[in-house]
């Protein structure tokens, strides 16, 4: 050991925030967002790849733009469409298809409807019904019960390697506290999701994925804060080993966060310009999921733990 | 980092511009109109239906044929897994029970040569129904007029448990062909031991057809007990590959016509990929300008690691390497891929970070970059490695059956039906890929050259590094 080393000991003199000091404050905020998430399902609006629907095919000549088409249809039908053109084989007629979520009653009347609007819209593209269909999702239940299952099976996995890599500072409970605050992450990115009012389809997988894998890294990296301060100050109390870490873990927290959330700012802007707003839905969720993933690995995470290894005794 | 000498950047820094050069552009010949491709660049990349758009079939069973639904659910499955056997790992497939339709969609570009969608339609449509059965006789159908298969059943699709191409061991054969091993399930092996004896004793023939076309029908010379067999006929790895994955993904319940096939616009909407290139690409200025701005000279360092590691997961992508299989990028993929080169930026950043503390706490510039690396590297070694856990389970999950993180999960997830999902599948796999790229970019090759570069007297000033003058 050297002189610098024993000085610090105790971490008495080293730099730190309060963040234990405030965990009821942490504990509050995060249980009010996860909260509103949950309380957001009831607005949740589900694709047709994980929930089925009503899809319809027309033919027709000439040029349609796709994304204005899918405004007049949305305007029409008043329901979330999707609509996608393409070039049918062997014939010079080229196809419309229109994607409905299933809940939204789309009946017969309503579909004859929407074709003689259709007609009416687009005059001189020989508008013409080609087929329709109700599918069942592509993606159904035992779509969803593997997803559980193996976030489940990942759960379980996180915590054992924790257990093992963080001994020093306790594992299981390290371990634990991790995967509440990944849980607590990927519930509020849902929230976000939902409440800004995106259908929930493949870019939600993605985005939850993502974060998965964001905020588990953020939690590490303060761990392995923890846990070398752990080595260098054996005598220091909890509290002071937790704000010690924290606090040196913050900076770089918030470099890697404003490296992913601004090239998702730029990727939401240039997707704008370009009118391709289906990827905002992608690149705003994760914006959202980044700063809660930090916060959590900060404030939540190590707050827990702190709460957890105090319980019944002074911190 | 003593031992690390002048050149050492040279060498490193010409490698990752070397690779990151034929990754983006290939090495094609062109002479006259024969061109060959050595090495595949970006736009070799096969993209999913919801950046660049696909084909749309319509199957409905063949014949006069009432499909429940549980029939057509296991066509869904089939379907899924023989898309993923033919490389397509993003599709949707859709079934609509009251009039008896599959909908398949999968991605597709008139621009590719190497792809008939056509034929992949056909591929998709077949029953893929293995029997082995007694003799070589046939007869023909009353309704339709083909030729089917008239021997006793003593085997079927059922009673495999799984197929491989092998090379074919047999001493006399010399050319360098391929049979298809079969793994029985025990009532195949129990069912496979009674045919043989019996054919055995009348020097019978076995038969092995799928559908209606004979593959192979050998001799029985002796009563045959074991777990396995192989079909020998003429295979080409391909060809052989072919059939294993044809036998492995199972037979449909009926086999099905197209009503319907055309192309389809991508489900993102037409401009994503130019707005996701842009993006990606004023997004990557963003971050080599902030690390450089940030941490100077190991951010510049970082920089090229960082460009390393985004050709390198693109390369993986695009069929560069042949020992991997190219697989269809689309959003999720492209999501792991920004996700790892997030945890990339995040490792330079860690180290960088280190660095200035152990250049504030006073030490030597080499002793400061030999302890931030190594004080760095706990963080970056278990945040990358549960990422990869994540990746592994979530590849096992979501991917073919006969994959190999499918088989090591599959004590787990047999429980819960196959659901191949390609497109997250593709999202571990770029994942794994990066994640793993980080130990070989991020930690080995950055530190290669900024403990070389610091051998130079111009790059002594710790200013450089984020330390303060002495």
């Amino acid at each position: 050991m050297s002189k610098a080393k024993n000085t610090q000991s105790s971490g008495s003199d080293v730099k730190r925030y309060n963040f234990t000091g405030k965990r009821k404050i942490f504990y509050i905020i995060s249980a009010i967002l996860v909260a509103l998430s949950v309380i957001a399902t009831i607005k949740v609006d589900i694709a047709i790849e994980f929930k089925g629907g009503t899809m319809i095919t027309y033919s027709f000549v000439g040029d349609i733009n796709v994304n204005e088409a899918e405004t007049k249809v949305e305007e029409i039908t008043s329901a979330k469409v999707n609509i996608q053109q393409g070039e049918i084989f062997q014939s010079d007629r080229k196809k419309l298809s229109v994607s409905f979520v299933s809940n939204e009653g789309f009946t017969a009347e309503k579909q004859s409807e929407l074709t003689s609007a259709l007609q009416e819209i687009y005059a001189d593209n020989d508008m013409q019904l080609l087929d329709s269909t109700d599918v069942a999702a592509s993606s159904g239940r035992n779509f969803f019960i593997k997803c559980i299952v193996a976030v489940a099976f990942s759960a379980v996995v996180l915590i054992l390697y924790i257990a093992l890599r963080f001994k020093r500072i306790s594992g299981w409970s390290s371990g634990v506290c991790a995967v509440v605050a990944l849980l607590h992450d990927i519930i509020i990115t849902y929230g976000a999701f939902v409440l800004i009012g995106f259908q929930i389809n493949s870019n939600f997988i993605a985005v939850v994925l993502t974060i998965l894998g964001c905020s588990i890294n953020n939690t590490i990296v303060v761990y392995d804060r923890i846990r070398e301060n752990r080595k260098l100050m054996p005598v220091a109390k909890l509290n002071d080993l937790v704000n010690i870490s924290t606090t040196q873990s913050m900076s770089r927290s918030f470099r890697t966060t404003i490296t992913t959330v601004v090239t998702m700012i730029i990727i939401s802007i240039v997707a704008y310009i370009y009118g391709v707003t289906s990827i905002l839905s992608f690149s705003v969720p994760i914006i959202v999921g980044m700063v809660i993933g930090t916060y959590s690995s900060l404030c939540l995470a190590p707050c827990l733990w702190v709460s957890w290894q105090s319980k019944g005794k002074e911190a | 980092m003593k031992k690390i000498k002048k050149p050492v950047f040279f060498i490193v820094f010409l490698l990752i511009l070397g690779f990151s050069y034929t990754a983006i552009f290939g090495v094609k010949y062109q002479y006259g109109d024969i061109a060959k491709t050595y090495i595949k660049d970006v736009s070799d990349i096969r993209l999913g239906i919801d950046i660049q758009g696909g084909v749309d079939v319509t199957f409905t069973p063949a014949g006069d044929v009432d499909a429940t639904d549980e029939q057509l659910d296991s066509v869904k499955e089939v379907m899924k897994v023989r898309l993923a056997a033919l490389g397509i790992t993003d599709s949707n497939v859709y079934i609509d029970s009251n009039n008896d339709r599959v909908i398949v969609r999968f991605p597709w570009q008139s621009s590719e040569s190497n792809f008939d969608p056509e034929a992949a339609v056909k591929e998709l449509g077949g029953t893929a129904m293995l029997t082995f059965r007694e003799g070589t006789e046939t007869t023909t159908d009353e309704e339709t007029g083909e030729t089917i298969p008239a021997g006793e059943l003593v085997l079927n699709g059922e009673d495999i448990d799984n197929a491989i191409a092998i090379p074919n061991q047999d001493p006399d054969n010399i050319s360098g062909s391929y049979v298809v091993q079969l793994t029985l399930k025990s009532s195949g092996q129990s069912k496979f031991t009674a045919a043989t004896e019996k054919l055995s004793a009348e020097k019978g023939a076995i038969s092995i057809w799928m559908d209606n076309n004979l593959i192979s029908a050998p001799t029985v010379n002796e009563r045959i007990d074991s777990s396995t067999c192989t079909i020998s006929g003429d295979f080409t790895f391909e060809s052989a590959k072919a059939l294993a994955d044809k036998i492995n993904s199972g037979a449909l319940p009926f086999s099905l016509t197209t009503t319907s096939f055309s192309t389809i616009s991508p489900t993102l909407g037409s401009g994503a990929l130019e707005a996701m290139i842009i993006g990606g690409l004023i997004a990557f200025g963003f971050i080599a300008l902030y690390m450089i701005v940030l941490y100077r000279l190991p951010g510049f360092v970082a920089v090229i690691a960082l460009t390393g590691q985004v050709t390198f997961t693109l390369a993986a992508v695009s069929g560069y390497f042949r020992f991997m299989n190219s697989s269809t990028l689309t959003i999720p993929g492209i999501a792991g891929i920004i996700l790892s080169i997030g945890m990339g930026v995040d490792a330079n950043i860690i180290t960088g970070e280190r660095i200035k503390e152990e250049l504030r706490s006073g030490k030597k510039l080499n002793t400061a970059l030999e302890s931030g690396y190594k004080r760095a590297f706990s963080a970056i070694f278990d945040g990358n490695l549960t990422v990869i856990l994540i990746a592994i389970i979530l590849m096992g999950a979501f991917g073919v059956p006969d994959s190999l993180f499918s088989k090591m999960l599959s004590f787990l997830f047999r429980w819960f039906g196959t659901t191949t999902e390609g497109t997250i599948f593709s999202f571990g796999f770029t994942l794994m890929v990066g994640a793993l790229l980080n130990f070989v970019m991020g930690v080995w090759a950055s530190r290669l050259m900024l403990g070389s570069l610091s051998k130079f007297k111009v790059f002594k000033n710790r200013k450089l590094y984020g330390g303060i003058e002495k």
